[in-house]
């Protein structure tokens, strides 16, 4: 290979996949597009993830565990007022403490608490098991675009972990992983009807007005979903959308709930329509009336949704931002969304545009990469292909990007303005993975085999002169070549 | 100490022509009033209910507005009073004594210009200071800054700005050097090995070299605690529990306030707070939003605490992208609104006093018949601030810090 092909296979890798690993250049090739496009061919299943509960089970094996615990703190507070009341004489009245009587309830609460916090929250192994094997599939990958744009959509329809747990790993698995290469409006109805998102936009308990569970329980309409659906994942902020728009939708959604797990050993969790729930009657939602009746209301308006012409110009500037510049060519904005409204939304041809074309190509490494891409790069530089979870999720909640864990439905930002200022911090990260690996890992063969020598020749400098490995390879990691793609 | 006049470290040899160099040459503006000004800026994202946190307990409508989510002087808990017409929620025993003493004002009844219900767009203006979303990527606090620098009453030598947190706020970010702490748990790198990067993108990227410096400038200031970290534990990943979240307020603002008090610190900084979109119980009187507003009232003791003498100098800022609507919805929380509460704390503080130009609460009173309607302008207040405790020029105000609100009077007196 040419010093030229092999600049321009790891600019792949960095800009479009997980970035270099051992033997990544060589598998690139010198047809980097091709190589990308042939990775987009293969299954992005994971395997290993068959031993893993669906987000039902995740989501009923917690909430058991949550009756569980309140079931024994019961007991337990029950228990100790019984002793209390056998073990102090019998007072009248005028003789109570209220000092000593509230030492009793503090002792009561106390067993009750310790009796819980006995009972194992099932939910963060979940967690930290669907978080290794999707951090193992991105080392595994040989390029890993494939993986990237897993981690793209996951953050699109993000949802988070701070408010259902359970489900996190299994909702991007299911929804995301299972159409990331499909039509946008299969992946849409996939993450709109998936439960942990009707869970995660506060749509399990809205109710239409008029709706039978409305009527007798006189709660109502939730407009969080409807909102975000517009907002933030087909159509973008300011397309047209009104306030009444934002509420019929909201009515549309109506319904769309999950089986309570406390009812159903079988099915809690699932996502199911109910129809007492369901405001109804026909909705105008953008102008077109929707007479369906049940959950197919709720399609036919995702349906339109996905084919609106603004859904493809924000989804193709979202997904040329994140993959190319922070202000990405308005030509190459314009092929992808064009390719999108010309393939009904075919995300897999749409990903083909972009690493299609030049323009695609064509800038300088401005991208500051996210915290995540970042730290998957380090660990894949070294040739390491496991992970602990709870190290690596830590680094990167540390960083301001928890997997699964973004603060507001608008994901994690993709400028670099919102990264940069955590670069300190990105040092010390960096600092103690080199710590961690300096015995196995050696700067100067991570920069010939791994990067191929492509790399600018202060950083060799920079390297070679270090004082230890470790600071070898900290300065390695955190140096502009490797942060920026 | 300036960083203008104090010997070079060897570490300051070695940055050369970086960002503190472009610092000397900043001109040095004597403290003619013998002030020295701090601003804190504390971002709630979400959207604080400002019915839920400011109760107009006077109002004839309130009760049926809220029904029994209404927090009441005679509720349980009871709501602490402020006025013949206002109660604070009882989540706050902090502030309501700041309010009681004079150091604290609340503003009811406001919001930015934006008119939307976009979270982010919202706070996009909120941040920017423009009138509308996307306008520009720089905050109004970092021009302000600019615009002191180039000539204003405040000594320029601490007015590097201050952001907590991994993502920098956009209010303090621009063309103004911004310092960023982030709670710390890791060992950080070494001092050699920082300096070595710091070489390596001198001559590389010199965007990332800024950033570094000022971190490293921050870390000489020394102003993160050495132990005791509330964070230290498991920094990630549990549920963020109550004592968690108020441990998180407490320490986030509490740092940022011991910077903010050094003599050689920044003078200006900025913070945010995620989690008041409460569409779902959003328990006013018990439950999520009197927890975090309880989170929030520690958040004020610590800075209370930790500015020591500079507290008489200080002004805290309490501002959200918009308010909730008037109702309680379905699902026993509230949707996105418009106007709101803003609170002002701080020893520089004329407080005492709600500020309002109260609407009403009748469905024609209210905007769009959904949402308490704005009628101070956010703006018109931290005009004001910046005017009256920064001295910042009304002209730069109207047309730089906060273009196109030349019609927005600042607001006189909250200051002085």
């Amino acid at each position: 290979m040419s010093n030229s092909a092999k600049a321009e296979a790891v600019l792949a890798l960095h800009r479009f996949g997980m970035g270099p690993r051992p033997g990544s250049v060589a598998a690139v090739g010198t047809d980097p597009r091709g190589a990308l496009i042939a990775e987009l061919d293969r299954p992005l299943t994971l395997t290993a993830a068959a031993v893993l509960p669906t987000s039902a089970k995740a989501y009923r094996t917690v909430a058991d565990a949550n009756a569980r615990r309140a079931a024994r703190a019961k007991q337990a507070q029950q228990q100790a007022k019984k002793q209390q009341a056998t073990a102090a004489p019998v007072m009248s009245e005028d003789q109570a403490q209220p000092q000593g009587q509230g030492q009793n309830k503090d002792a009561a609460e106390m067993a009750a608490k310790q009796a819980a916090e006995a009972v194992p929250d099932p939910g963060r192994p979940i967690y930290l098991q669907e978080a290794k094997l999707r951090m193992e599939a991105a080392l595994a990958a040989d390029i890993g675009f494939a993986e990237r744009l897993v981690w793209f959509w996951s953050n699109h329809f993000c949802i988070s972990a701070f408010k259902i747990q359970s489900m996190s790993g299994a909702y991007e698995r299911e929804a995301v992983r299972a159409n990331a290469l499909g039509r946008f409006a299969d992946l849409l109805q996939a993450a709109e009807g998936h439960p942990a998102m009707l869970f995660y936009l506060d749509n399990l308990g809205s109710m239409g007005a008029n709706s039978i569970a409305g009527i007798n329980r006189s709660r109502g309409l939730n407009e969080n979903i409807a909102r975000e659906i517009m907002e933030l994942h087909t159509l973008g902020v300011r397309t047209g959308y009104t306030q009444d728009d934002v509420i019929s939708f909201a009515n549309v959604m109506t319904g769309w709930t999950l089986v309570p797990p406390g009812d159903n050993p079988e099915h809690g969790g699932e996502f199911i329509f109910n129809p007492r729930l369901h405001e109804p009657g026909g909705q105008t939602v953008l102008g077109k009336r929707y007479e369906q009746e049940d959950a197919e209301q709720g399609r036919a308006v995702l349906r339109d949704l996905a084919a609106h012409p603004a859904t493809a110009t924000h989804i193709a500037t979202k997904l040329a931002r994140h993959f190319v510049a922070d202000e990405p060519p308005p030509a190459l904005v314009e092929q992808m969304a064009k390719t999108f409204r010309d393939t009904e939304g075919d995300l897999k041809q749409v990903a083909i545009a972009m690493v299609s074309s030049d323009e695609a190509w064509r800038g300088p490494p401005s991208k500051l990469k996210r915290p995540s891409e970042w730290g998957i790069g380090m660990v894949r530089a070294t040739g390491i292909t496991a992970v602990d979870p709870e190290r690596f999720t830590g680094g990167q909640q540390l960083l301001g990007e928890g997997l699964w864990r973004p603060s507001a439905p608008k994901g994690y930002p993709d400028d670099e303005a919102s990264w940069i200022d955590g670069i300190g911090r990105r040092l010390d990260i960096a600092n103690n993975f080199a710590e961690r690996i300096t015995g196995m890992a050696d700067p100067q063969a991570i920069i010939e085999d791994v990067f191929a020598s492509q790399i600018s020749p202060e950083v060799k400098q920079a390297v070679g002169r270090a004082e230890s490995r470790q600071q070898a390879l900290a300065l390695l990691f955190m140096s502009a070549d490797f942060q920026r793609r | 100490m300036g960083f203008d006049n104090h010997l070079p470290t060897r570490r300051e040899l070695l940055v050369g022509s970086g960002a503190l160099f472009a610092w000397s040459q900043m001109p040095r503006i004597a403290r003619a009033e013998g002030r020295d000004p701090r601003l804190l800026v504390i971002v709630l994202r979400g959207a604080l209910d400002g019915l839920g946190a400011v109760a107009p307990v006077g109002d004839p409508d309130w009760i049926s507005l809220r029904g029994d989510r209404a927090l009441l002087l005679d509720g349980k808990p009871p709501a602490l009073p402020l006025d013949a017409f206002f109660a604070l929620n009882p989540a706050m025993p902090n502030l309501h004594r700041l309010y009681r003493s004079g150091k604290a004002a609340i503003v009811h009844a406001a919001a930015t210009p934006y008119r939307e219900r976009s979270h982010f767009d919202g706070q996009d203006v909120l941040e920017s200071g423009f009138t509308r979303p996307g306008a520009t990527a720089s905050g109004w606090l970092n021009r302000a800054l600019l615009a002191m620098e180039s000539g204003g009453g405040v000594d320029p030598r601490g007015s590097r700005a201050l952001g907590i947190g991994s993502v920098t706020p956009l209010v303090v970010r621009g063309a103004a050097p911004v310092m960023t702490w982030v709670p710390q748990k890791l060992l950080p790198a070494s001092q050699d090995t920082q300096n070595r990067l710091l070489d390596l993108y001198q001559h590389t990227d010199p965007k990332l070299a800024t950033v570094l410096q000022a971190r490293m400038k921050l870390a000489s200031l020394g102003g993160a605690p050495g132990g005791g970290d509330p964070m230290s534990d498991d920094p990630t990943l549990m549920p963020p529990g109550v004592a968690r979240v108020r441990a998180y307020f407490a320490e986030a603002a509490g740092t940022a306030a011991r910077y903010l008090a050094k003599s050689d610190g920044p003078r200006v900084g900025a913070m945010g707070f995620v989690g008041w979109d409460t569409h779902i119980a959003e328990g006013a009187a018990s439950g999520q939003l009197y927890n975090l507003l309880g989170a929030l009232d520690g958040a004020f003791a610590a800075i209370e605490t930790n500015m020591g003498e500079a507290w008489k100098e200080t002004v805290v800022a309490v501002v959200t992208e918009f308010g909730r609507t008037a109702r309680v919805n379905g699902t026993e929380g509230t949707d996105h609104g418009t106007g709101t509460v803003a609170f002002l704390i701080g020893g520089g503080l004329t407080g005492g006093r709600v500020i309002a130009d109260w609407p009403g609460l009748k469905p024609a009173q209210l905007f769009e018949d959904r949402d308490l309607k704005p009628t101070t302008d956010l703006r018109a207040v931290l005009k004001g601030l910046l005017r009256d405790h920064l001295r910042v020029d009304e002209k730069v105000l109207a047309e730089t810090v906060f273009p196109g609100s030349a019609d927005v009077k600042p607001m006189g007196g909250l200051v002085g």
